[in-house]
C-alpha cells in the first residue's frame, strides 16, 4: 500500500485552535490502524476560520478537511479521508475554494504549500531563483529592478523600496547592514508572522538579494518576542541556508558574503518605528531618532542601513525571478503589485487574502469575509493598525490603494482590517487609541508623551458630558498638535482613530452618558 | 612639585556587591560571557537572563553593567523601557492577555475582566499560590481567531471565559 501524505499546519494561529492535537491524533490513529503516513507540518493556507485544516494528497491533488477537531480524527479515518473520500468536514481542493481561487499569491506563493523546514521543498517550488538572477546582475541593476517594480514599503509608510536601496548602494562605508523589521505590532496584522513561519526562506532570500544589491554583508531580523514560533522557524531556516551555501562567506560560489542573525524585541510597540528599532538593536532604549540623517546614510551603528518590513523584503525574490514588469503589472495607480490583506476581528471568514491593490473594502468584508462573526451588522472597520482611521459603512467602497486611503483621511498601513459590529462603542475605541499611545510612547517628544495622557482625560470629560462642546474643541486642538508636533508616526497618527471616530460616529460621544444610564 | 608619592590611588570596586544567590550570579556571568561579543549585546543578554531565571533581578543590573562596561543607569534604563523584562520573579506560568483592537471586537474586554476576577489578581500580579502571573499584551498576531492569550510561549485562540477557566485549570496542575 502506498504511503499517504497529509498536511496539518504548524502555524501558531492553527496551533492556537488545536492543530497540534489534531496532528497527534492523526499520527496515533494511523499507527493504531497500521497505516504508513507522511505527516507534514506546513504553513497555513490563510483560511484561518477553517483551522485546524487537514489536507490529504490524493490522485486528484490535495483535498482539504476543516475545521477538524482531534476527537473527529477517528471518524475521518473511518470515512476514508486518507483517500479523499467525503465527510462532513470536506472542503475539496483549497485552490478551488472561492476564498482562495481569486487570490493573487505572489509573496505568499508557497505559504501553506511547502514544508517550511525543508530547503529542498523551497528550491523545488521556484525558491532561490531570484537570488540566482540577482547574482548574474550588477548591484545597480538589482536596485533598478526593485525600483522599476514599484514596490513600496509594506510596513505601512509605503516609501519606495528602490530609493532606500539606491541610497545605501551609493553611500561608501566599510560595513553596511540589512535590517528586517519583523516587529509586527499592529493589531489586525499577522502577515509577517504567517510568512516567517510558513516560508522563512523567502525572507532570507530577499534579504540576501538586498545585501548583494547594496554591498551589505550583515543582516538582522528584529523579531518581536510575541512570535516564538517564528523565531524557531527562522533559526532553523538560517541554519539550513548556511548549510546549503545560500548564506555565509561565499554565496553559491559567487564570492559574495552575507550572514543573518535573528534578534528578539522586548515588547515595545514603538520599536516597529525604524529608528527606534535601530536603537533597540544597538542595545538601547527604543527611542526615536531625529531624521535626518536617514538610516540609509547613518543607520545601525552609524552605518548605511537598508531597513524594510518582512513583506517588502519577501516580495523581492519574485521581482528578481519574474522581472520588475511582471510585478508592476499588478495593482492600480501608484500602488503596484500585491498586498497581503489580513481580515480580522469580528469577521466570519477571517484570514489572509493576497490580492493586487484595488480591491474594495466591501468586497473583502462581504465577498471574502462573509459579514461579521456575530451575525450583526458591521458598523466600523479600522484599517492599518492602532494608528489607522475608523471607517463607517459609507466608506466601504474605497479601493485598497495608498492614495485612495490618504484621500479619505485614512491609511492602509500594513494591510490589516479589524471589523467591529454594531455593539462597538466608538468613544471607548477613541479613548483606547489615546491610552495605547500613552502606554507605548517612547517619551522623547512632548506632543506624544504628554498629549496622549491629556487626550485620555479630555475624552473622559467629553463622554461624561462636562462642557462637551468645549472638550471637543480641546480634543481637536490637541490632535492637531500631536499630528504636526510629534517626531514619529505614533504621536503623529494616533489622532487618526480618534478624529475619525469623532467625525463618523459623533452619536457615541454625545449620547454616551445617556446611553449608559438607560442601557 | 616632583614628589612622586603625591599619586593617590582611588580604590575601584572590581565587582559590584549584590544579593544575588550564587546560582543567579553564575547565570548572569555565564550569559554575559556568552553573548557580550555580539554587536549590541545588551538586549540578547537580558533575554538570556530572563529565560534562565524567569526575570532580571534588580541586583543583576550592576553586574551586567560592569560586565559590559556600561553605567547602571544605562542598563536600568533599558530593562525598564521594555515591557517584556520583569524585575520580580513570575509565577510558574505567565499568561499574557491581548488587549488590542482585533481581540476587543470579539470580547477581549470581557475576557480581561473575567480573568482578573477568576484569578483574583490584576495585571502585573501573581496569584497567591504562585501559579499564574497575569500580563497585558498588545497583539499576539492571532487577530482572525481572537480573543487570544499566550500561556508561557503557547498561543491560544478563540478564548471564551469558559475556555480560559479550562486552560487555567490545566496550567495550575503541577507538571
Amino acid at each position: 500500500m502506498s504511503r499517504i501524505t497529509l498536511y496539518v499546519s504548524r502555524d501558531a494561529a492553527a496551533q492556537s485552535v488545536g492543530a497540534n492535537e489534531v496532528a497527534a491524533a492523526i499520527a496515533a490513529e494511523a499507527a493504531r490502524r497500521g497505516l504508513d503516513i507522511n505527516l507534514i507540518r506546513n504553513g497555513t493556507r490563510g483560511l484561518l476560520w477553517l483551522e485546524p485544516l487537514v489536507e490529504v494528497v490524493t490522485s486528484e491533488g490535495r483535498v482539504a478537511y476543516g475545521p477538524v477537531s482531534a476527537d473527529e480524527v477517528a471518524e475521518l479515518f473511518d470515512a476514508g479521508f486518507t483517500h479523499g473520500k467525503p465527510h462532513a468536514r470536506s472542503l475539496g481542493p483549497v485552490e478551488q475554494m472561492p476564498y482562495f481561487k481569486d487570490q493573487e499569491r505572489l509573496t505568499f506563493a508557497r505559504v501553506g504549500i511547502t514544508d517550511p523546514r525543508s530547503i529542498q521543498d523551497y528550491v523545488d517550488h521556484e525558491g532561490y531563483r531570484g537570488l540566482e538572477a540577482a547574482l548574474a546582475l550588477e548591484p545597480g541593476a538589482i536596485v533598478a529592478a526593485v525600483t522599476d517594480s514599484g514596490l513600496r514599503g509594506r510596513g505601512g509608510a509605503a516609501f519606495p523600496a528602490g530609493i532606500k536601496w539606491k541610497t545605501v548602494l551609493g553611500t561608501q562605508a566599510a560595513q553596511k547592514y540589512i535590517v528586517c523589521n519583523a516587529d509586527e505590532g499592529d493589531s489586525g496584522t499577522f502577515s509577517d508572522r504567517m510568512l516567517m513561519e510558513g516560508d522563512p526562506f523567502v525572507l532570507i532570500e530577499g534579504m540576501t538579494i538586498a545585501g548583494i544589491a547594496t554591498g551589505a554583508t550583515k543582516g538582522f531580523i528584529y523579531l518581536r518576542w510575541e512570535y516564538p514560533d517564528a523565531k524557531v522557524a527562522l533559526d532553523a531556516a538560517i541554519a539550513a541556508a548556511e548549510q546549503a551555501g545560500y548564506l555565509g562567506a561565499n554565496i553559491l560560489g559567487s564570492g559574495k558574503r552575507f550572514t543573518l542573525e535573528v534578534r528578539l524585541g522586548g515588547g515595545a510597540y514603538i520599536c516597529g518605528e525604524e529608528t527606534s528599532l535601530l536603537e533597540s538593536l544597538e542595545g538601547k532604549r527604543g527611542q526615536v531618532r531625529f531624521k535626518p540623517p536617514l538610516p540609509a546614510i547613518e543607520g545601525l551603528f552609524g552605518q548605511p542601513t537598508v531597513i524594510n518590513n518582512v513583506i517588502t523584503l519577501a516580495s523581492v525574490p519574485i521581482i528578481l525571478d519574474r522581472g520588475a514588469e511582471y510585478y508592476r503589472n499588478f495593482g492600480v495607480g501608484r500602488s503596484r503589485g500585491t498586498l497581503p490583506i489580513q481580515l480580522t476581528g469580528n469577521i466570519k471568514h477571517g484570514g489572509l487574502i493576497e490580492r493586487a491593490f484595488g480591491v474594495t473594502l466591501r468586497q473583502l468584508l462581504y465577498d471574502y469575509g462573509g459579514g461579521s462573526l456575530s451575525g450583526r451588522p458591521i458598523r466600523a472597520v479600522q484599517v492599518g493598525g492602532p494608528l489607522g482611521a475608523y471607517l463607517p459603512e459609507s466608506q466601504f467602497d474605497t479601493p485598497l490603494d495608498y492614495e485612495a486611503f490618504t484621500k479619505i483621511g485614512a491609511m492602509l498601513g500594513h494591510g490589516g482590517i479589524v471589523v467591529f459590529d454594531d455593539t462597538v462603542d466608538m468613544a471607548a475605541q477613541a479613548r483606547y487609541a489615546m491610552e495605547f499611545c500613552a502606554i507605548e510612547s517612547c517619551g522623547k517628544c512632548t506632543p506624544c508623551r504628554i498629549g496622549s495622557t491629556r487626550g485620555v482625560e479630555v475624552i473622559d470629560r467629553l463622554i461624561a458630558g462636562e462642557d462637551a462642546a468645549k472638550q471637543e474643541l480641546v480634543l481637536r486642538d490637541l490632535c492637531n498638535t500631536m499630528t504636526y508636533g510629534s517626531l514619529c508616526a505614533l504621536g503623529g497618527l494616533t489622532p487618526y482613530p480618534v478624529i475619525s471616530a469623532l467625525n463618523h460616529f459623533p452619536e457615541d460621544f454625545a449620547n454616551h452618558t445617556a446611553a449608559r444610564a438607560t442601557g | 612639585m616632583a614628589k612622586k608619592s603625591a599619586v593617590r590611588l582611588i580604590p575601584v570596586k572590581v565587582e559590584p556587591a549584590s544579593s544575588l544567590t550564587s546560582a543567579q550570579k553564575s547565570v548572569v556571568l555565564e550569559v554575559c560571557a556568552r553573548l557580550k561579543s555580539l554587536a549590541g549585546p545588551l538586549i540578547p543578554i537580558l533575554h538570556g537572563i530572563q529565560s534562565a531565571l524567569g526575570h532580571v533581578p534588580k541586583d543583576a543590573v550592576p553586574l551586567i553593567a560592569s560586565e559590559l562596561n556600561l553605567s547602571r543607569a544605562e542598563v536600568h534604563g533599558v530593562v525598564s523601557f521594555y515591557h517584556f523584562f520583569r524585575s520580580e520573579r513570575p509565577g510558574r506560568h505567565v499568561v499574557h492577555i491581548c488587549r488590542a483592537e482585533a481581540c476587543q471586537s470579539v470580547g477581549a474586554v470581557a475576557l480581561e475582566a473575567h480573568a482578573k476576577k477568576s484569578l483574583g489578581i490584576d495585571f502585573h500580579q501573581t496569584t497567591p499560590d504562585g501559579a499564574v502571573s497575569l500580563e497585558p499584551v498588545y497583539c499576539l498576531g492571532n487577530c482572525a481567531l481572537g480573543p487570544s492569550i499566550m500561556i508561557d510561549d503557547r498561543l491560544q485562540g478563540r478564548v471564551s471565559p469558559g475556555r480560559f477557566d479550562e486552560l487555567m485549570a490545566r496550567a495550575k496542575v503541577p507538571s
